[in-house]
């Protein structure tokens, strides 16, 4: 994993893996943790900036309650990381500022 | 005619309570469902027990293989149960919809269990939104879920059993602390001393609070006692880069690359609160919770509250009230319930469980300056207010908790009040000069949870099809 992360793994069981698309770059997850976890061990630090005043955050609670991790997983915006089980070939974007109405013209 | 799928019982929630009522209820042969917002069962105590990847069971420690017991029974329960399922509404007709997988559902009960658990005290101080503060719930979750650890540098700052206990956990893990940062107002001591008589009975929490202490001495982490507030600050690319450590008139300034921050948790009442039912302020434990009956019913008579979510009172107390509860349940609903003896003994354990809390939450009251912080400190994270902001929204004639969403728009991002709720109030009875309970609390809105328009539309199209 990336040497400049946030977080490194400790001794752990074998334990399936699968990759996933985090701003470009391919990184290897155990099967079964969330995105915010495996976003983690990368070099990234700020997952999101905010819409008000696009300061730079991260995941905070790991809970579902705080809303901090809020990232573009699989091209849909304001998608809580800590609380979406990682899938091979899922693609995790950073979300910057507010996010825009997707889908038909608008 | 509609031919929504009913249910003697719904619960929401696979922590402690929910797990243990789930077997409960099932063995008094209620149609059981249970939902789950988390990947795997465990609720945050027990998060993915029986699935962990960490190899050495000495570092999460015993307490928390307890939780292996009651994901056994659970799994040899005869209930339908959904994990990744959230819960985004109750409906007077006694149904509520949730949501899983992108797809909502809509499903009737005849009785309702929360058992939603707590959440970490939101304790703001200034610099709490920067890219590497976190909680210490979050570095627990982190450790539990996927065997990962804070690069470091780390210092850990709070007060509380998780405090210790997330520091011997890093500990055993191989990980280093720069230092330990422990907030307990010196006045703590005083107040907390007479229940300690009362807490006797419960004297396996005191030696287990003594005996992390004794851990964390003999890995010589430097300890700061009785400090007053922190600071985080941020290097020039906005990540956290330092904590600035107020000690009386001493300030002390430690690099670090991860703060993990923790005052204590609340009950999470969110669901209980958009549903309306009655709320009381805890002036002890310094969180709102649920008024209800000696049987765990609330103001609705359909629907119940265990666990942490009915008042912390920690894993062992919710499995205990899990099964309180839902036989309870069952026998409003005319099932036999447990034998008479069975559902004293449990009574009992019940108090004696509970003893050691009035000492705990005389001990761990979270100092000042984190429920009415500085007014430089961004309390409303999604929206970005400071204290300062609603402090001065008194004198412009803002009135109540309400009042401010209209003002600046305070608790109305995406984490719905959840993380400004009680500050916001306590801000407000501040300069009122008025105690919490007048100033009272957001009123919360369905759905808890934001949804897609996709998963709002899913919800019409499945009850279509079935009607």
């Amino acid at each position: 994993m990336a040497v400049d992360s946030s977080y490194k793994r400790v001794s752990h069981q074998p334990a399936g893996t699968v990759q996933l698309m985090v701003e470009g770059q391919m990184i290897e997850a155990i099967a079964g943790e969330s995105v915010a976890a495996a976003v983690l061990q990368t070099g990234i630090r700020q997952t999101r900036t905010t819409p008000v005043s696009e300061a730079g955050r991260a995941p905070y609670c790991m809970m579902g309650v705080c809303f901090e991790c809020l990232m573009e997983i699989d091209g849909v915006p304001n998608t809580q990381a800590c609380m979406t089980e990682v899938r091979e070939g899922m693609v995790v974007n950073i979300q910057r500022g507010s996010r825009s109405v997707s889908g038909e013209s608008v | 005619m509609s031919a929504i799928e009913r249910f003697d019982l719904v619960i929401v929630g696979a922590g402690p309570a929910g797990m243990a009522a789930a077997d409960t209820a099932s063995q008094q042969g209620l149609k059981v469902l249970m939902l789950d917002e988390q990947i795997r069962p465990g609720g945050q105590i027990y998060r993915s027990i029986g699935h962990t990847p960490i190899q050495d069971r000495s570092v999460l420690g015993p307490d928390y293989y307890a939780g292996e017991k009651l994901l056994a029974g659970l799994n040899q329960a005869s209930l339908e149960r959904l994990q990744g399922a959230t819960v985004w509404e109750v409906r007077e007709d006694n149904t509520l919809c949730f949501s899983v997988g992108g797809e909502s559902r809509r499903v009737g009960f005849d009785k309702l269990l929360l058992a939603t658990g707590a959440q970490e005290r939101p304790a703001p101080f200034p610099g709490w939104t920067l890219p590497g503060v976190m909680t210490c719930g979050a570095a627990q979750i982190l450790l539990k879920t996927s065997s990962m650890v804070p690069n470091g540098p780390l210092v850990i700052a709070g007060s509380g059993p998780l405090f210790l206990l997330i520091a011997c956990q890093l500990l055993r893990a191989g990980v280093e602390i720069e230092a330990l940062i422990e907030t307990i107002p010196r006045a703590n001591y005083r107040v907390a001393l007479p229940e300690l008589a009362g807490a006797l009975r419960g004297w396996r929490y005191l030696i287990k609070g003594a005996k992390m202490l004794a851990e964390i001495r003999r890995y010589k982490v430097p300890f700061y006692k009785g400090v007053d507030q922190i600071r985080a600050e941020a290097d020039s690319e906005g990540n956290l880069s330092e904590v600035i450590v107020q000690h009386g008139q001493e300030q002390q300034r430690i690099p670090c690359r991860t703060l993990l921050s923790h005052q204590g948790v609340i009950p999470n009442t969110q669901l209980g609160r958009a549903i309306g039912l009655e709320h009381s302020w805890d002036e002890v434990q310094l969180c709102w919770k649920p008024v209800l009956s000696e049987q765990g019913v609330s103001s609705h008579p359909d629907i119940l509250v265990a666990g942490d979510s009915a008042g912390i009172g920690g894993a062992v107390v919710a499995e205990i009230q899990g099964q309180l509860v839902a036989d309870a349940a069952a026998r409003s609903l005319g099932k036999a319930g447990m034998p008479e003896p069975q559902r004293a003994g449990l009574k009992q354990q019940l108090s004696q469980q509970l003893a050691i809390r009035p000492f705990l939450d005389k001990l761990y009251r979270p100092a000042e300056a984190f429920i009415r912080p500085v007014d430089e400190t961004v309390v409303c994270r999604c929206e970005e207010i400071t204290a300062g902001e609603i402090r001065g929204l008194v004198e412009l004639g803002c009135s109540g908790p309400n009042q401010t969403k209209a003002f600046c728009r305070s608790g109305m991002g995406a984490c719905q009040g959840r993380q400004c709720g009680t500050t916001v109030s306590a801000l407000l009875a501040e300069v009122q000069e008025k105690p919490i309970p007048d100033v009272g609390y957001y009123n919360i809105r369905m759905p808890i949870k934001p949804l897609t328009l996709g998963e709002l539309a899913s919800l019409n199209s499945y009850t279509e099809q079935r009607d």
